[in-house]
């Protein structure tokens, strides 16, 4: 009995060891190694911008990232992504007190969680850091700027009309999203309901299951769902991760063609499944745009052209000028639906 | 028995001396001086190399960060060094965050009732998980694994998709709260981590308790048979054990303000992967909590100075779990080597003792 124990706890040891070694094969973003500079801080002249994405290895946050540093270079500044490998907020406080130390000019934040990285977040500033949201807001006190991505009811709606058309207005759908506590997937989902009520009445919302933004538990959520609901004509993912893991699940079961899927993706992750027929269409807005927008607005923040004020307007590169709203918000625009006629068009 | 042995006539005039090797070398040619070697070295490169390393907020956060994991870690080497294990306490400490939550905000009970239901709840938690070890005989792996889901699930259950976030600000500042004022680096969270290491040290080290816990590691039933009550005190283990996890809850909640059913999810690993750093044998009977402490600190010294220098968190998770291989690794190679070299020195009553 005893050895059994014991060779369970080595067995243990083991498993723990590897699984500690390997979560760090995770996630593979290239981008990380071309940021050489981005170590010496806040102390030169140029304008210093860290992104904290909600995680790393999310090919979405990629994108806006990549859009965030084709900004920074645009104005000469220094860039640098950090962020946790899963989307805790406990874990991005730690690059919040991190950034805090570097003394970084301007911190560009898609919150895990609207209240509980809010000290560290007033920590940051008051080390004289300009704190920007971006995708996923906190509490508007806790921040400088929120730049939206589009705003909740142009999402909720753009998604309630693609499944609507696709399923024929009548029919039991289920949302697959991302964390139960994901700030911005519970407001769409909320006005998703209230659509569907008052609009589409023949349309029955049965389930709503979380994926955890995590593609495995994505793909198991979907595959449980059509088991537990065989009548399912249509699933709603309003997050990229869980739309490609369902999607990638449709296409090679039975149910490819008979349950349609739509929600929030990004064109190369959906192409391969709009081709073969799985996904007919899909809503977005372009990330790229939105880690740009971020990266400007955090530069007219440290620069003191604007402070957050309504009516505050600023240039922001090849997208023009925009102006701040009410509850220091900046709105990036209306969603964008892909299908098989425009996807080819976009590459990220 | 022994005291039958101390008895004999002849005990005076034993020809071998006490220890085998002199005080300096016992003390210090350990597995736990090489692990506070090993930060020691770690933070005077870090203060020399890394950028804004030895600014005043780096070991404040430091300490903040490492906490709950410095907390859980004591109860942790115990419960280790019997050669159990107990994976569901990140599990106990979302349980108590959500319990303080719902106790404080739906219940309307103040904060030091709410957090002290939630301990007490912990601690029934990791009674619940000892009687399966001890006294049903089960495999703390297969039980705890088993609670790990269950207790998270009761959390995630218990709150649902919401966080529950209006704790009151004394509270929730206390957390965060220098001991020595402003500008000090020292979080008020030490002073339980100090209370409770005193206890600990003296519980595993200086008291009769604490030689039945090696004695259980190296061979319960040989413990059983000289005396001591093995499923008593790995009961007693799993409820500490419970009851610290709860209590490292509560900081958790006040730290983030945010009692939510998912917080503190996988922190197990890095309790588990801290305790062995540390030099605690996964097969029991070997460790000491001096060890082990080094061994949070140098995850935590390690996570924060990589973060600093900018590198992302895959590259700092990549060099923790080689440093927690390669230690695992060394261990067994000095074994070898040890055995190897004893084996040349004195070959002579081998090849004598088998004819």
């Amino acid at each position: 009995m005893k050895i059994r124990n014991r060779r369970v706890s080595a067995l243990a040891a083991v498993t723990l060891v590897a699984s500690l070694a390997l979560t760090a094969c995770g996630g593979d973003d290239s981008d990380s190694g071309d940021d050489s500079s981005g170590s010496s801080g806040g102390g030169g002249d140029a304008t210093s911008v860290t992104f904290l994405p909600k995680n790393l290895g999310n090919p979405y946050f990629d994108t806006s990232s990549k859009g965030g540093k084709a900004a920074v270079d645009e104005f000469g500044g220094t860039f640098e992504e950090v962020g946790p490998d899963t989307a805790s907020p406990d874990a991005q406080v730690q690059f919040i007190n991190t950034a805090a130390q570097q003394g970084v000019n301007a911190l560009v934040v898609s919150a895990n969680d609207p209240e509980a990285i809010c000290d560290a977040l007033d920590e940051a500033s008051s080390a004289g850091t300009k704190i920007v949201t971006f995708d996923s807001d906190t509490n508007p006190e806790c921040r400088d700027l929120f730049i939206n991505q589009a705003t909740a009811e142009g999402i909720a709606k753009a998604q309630v009309d693609l499944i609507a058309e696709q399923i024929g207005d009548a029919g039991e759908v289920a949302i697959l999203s991302a964390a139960a506590n994901a700030t911005n997937q519970n407001a769409w989902i909320e006005m998703m309901e209230a659509d569907l009520k008052e609009n589409h009445p023949d349309i029955k919302l049965v389930d709503t299951v979380y994926g955890d933004d995590d593609d495995q538990t994505s793909f198991d959520k979907t595959a449980a769902l059509l088991q537990s609901h065989p009548d399912l004509k249509g699933i709603i993912s309003p997050t990229t991760v869980g739309i490609a893991a369902a999607a990638r699940y449709l296409s090679t079961s039975d149910f490819k063609g008979k349950v349609s899927l739509t929600g929030l993706g990004t064109p190369n992750q959906m192409r391969e499944y709009v081709k073969d027929g799985t996904v007919t269409a899909f809503a977005l807005w372009n990330p790229e745009d939105l880690g740009y927008l971020a990266a400007y607005a955090a530069k007219a923040l440290v620069d003191g052209d604007i402070s957050g004020e309504e009516g505050d307007t600023f240039e922001a590169g090849k997208l023009g000028e925009f102006t701040v709203d009410a509850d220091a918000t900046v709105l990036l625009g209306e969603p964008y639906v892909f299908n098989a006629d425009n996807i080819d068009d976009f590459d990220f | 028995m022994s005291t039958a042995t101390l008895d004999r006539p002849d005990r005076a005039v034993r020809t071998y001396p006490a220890y085998s090797k002199p005080l300096w070398r016992r003390a210090l040619l350990t597995r736990e001086f090489a692990v506070i070697a090993t930060v020691v070295a770690v933070v005077f490169y870090s203060n020399a190399n890394v950028p804004n390393f030895d600014g005043p907020l780096t070991m404040y956060y430091l300490f903040l960060d490492i906490a709950p994991i410095l907390l859980i870690a004591l109860p942790m080497t115990m419960i280790i060094i019997t050669g159990e294990i107990d994976l569901s306490v990140a599990s106990v400490m979302g349980l108590s965050s959500a319990l303080i939550g719902v106790l404080h905000a739906d219940a309307g009970l103040s904060i030091p009732v709410a957090a002290v239901l939630a301990i007490a709840i912990g601690a029934v938690c990791g009674a619940f998980n000892g009687f399966l070890v001890a006294y049903v005989g089960l495999p703390s792996l297969a039980v705890t694994i088993g609670t790990l889901a269950l207790y998270r699930g009761i959390a995630v259950g218990l709150l649902g998709t919401k966080a529950i976030t209006d704790f009151p600000e004394e509270w929730t500042d206390l957390a965060k709260e220098r001991i020595f004022g402003d500008g000090t680096s020292y979080p008020t969270i030490l002073i339980p981590f100090v209370v409770l290491l005193v206890i600990f040290v003296w519980l595993l080290h200086f008291s009769a308790f604490g030689r039945g816990v090696y004695e259980i590691g190296l061979n319960d039933e040989a413990a059983h048979f000289s005396g001591v009550d093995v499923e008593r005190t790995k009961l007693l283990l799993f409820v500490l054990s419970g009851a610290v996890s709860a209590f490292a809850g509560l900081y958790f909640t006040l730290r983030f303000g945010s009692a939510r059913g998912d917080n503190a999810n996988g922190l197990e690993l890095q309790v588990i992967a801290a305790v062995l750093l540390g030099g605690v044998s996964i097969f029991g009977g070997r460790g000491a909590l001096h060890g082990v402490i080094a061994g949070v600190v140098l995850i935590g010294v390690i996570s924060s100075a990589m973060r600093l220098q900018g590198e992302t968190v895959n590259v700092i998770n990549i060099v923790i779990g080689a440093l927690l291989v390669f230690s695992v690794i060394a261990t067994t190679l000095l074994g070898w080597a040890q055995a190897f070299l004893a084996h040349r020195r004195a070959p002579a009553p081998r090849p004598g003792a088998t004819p």
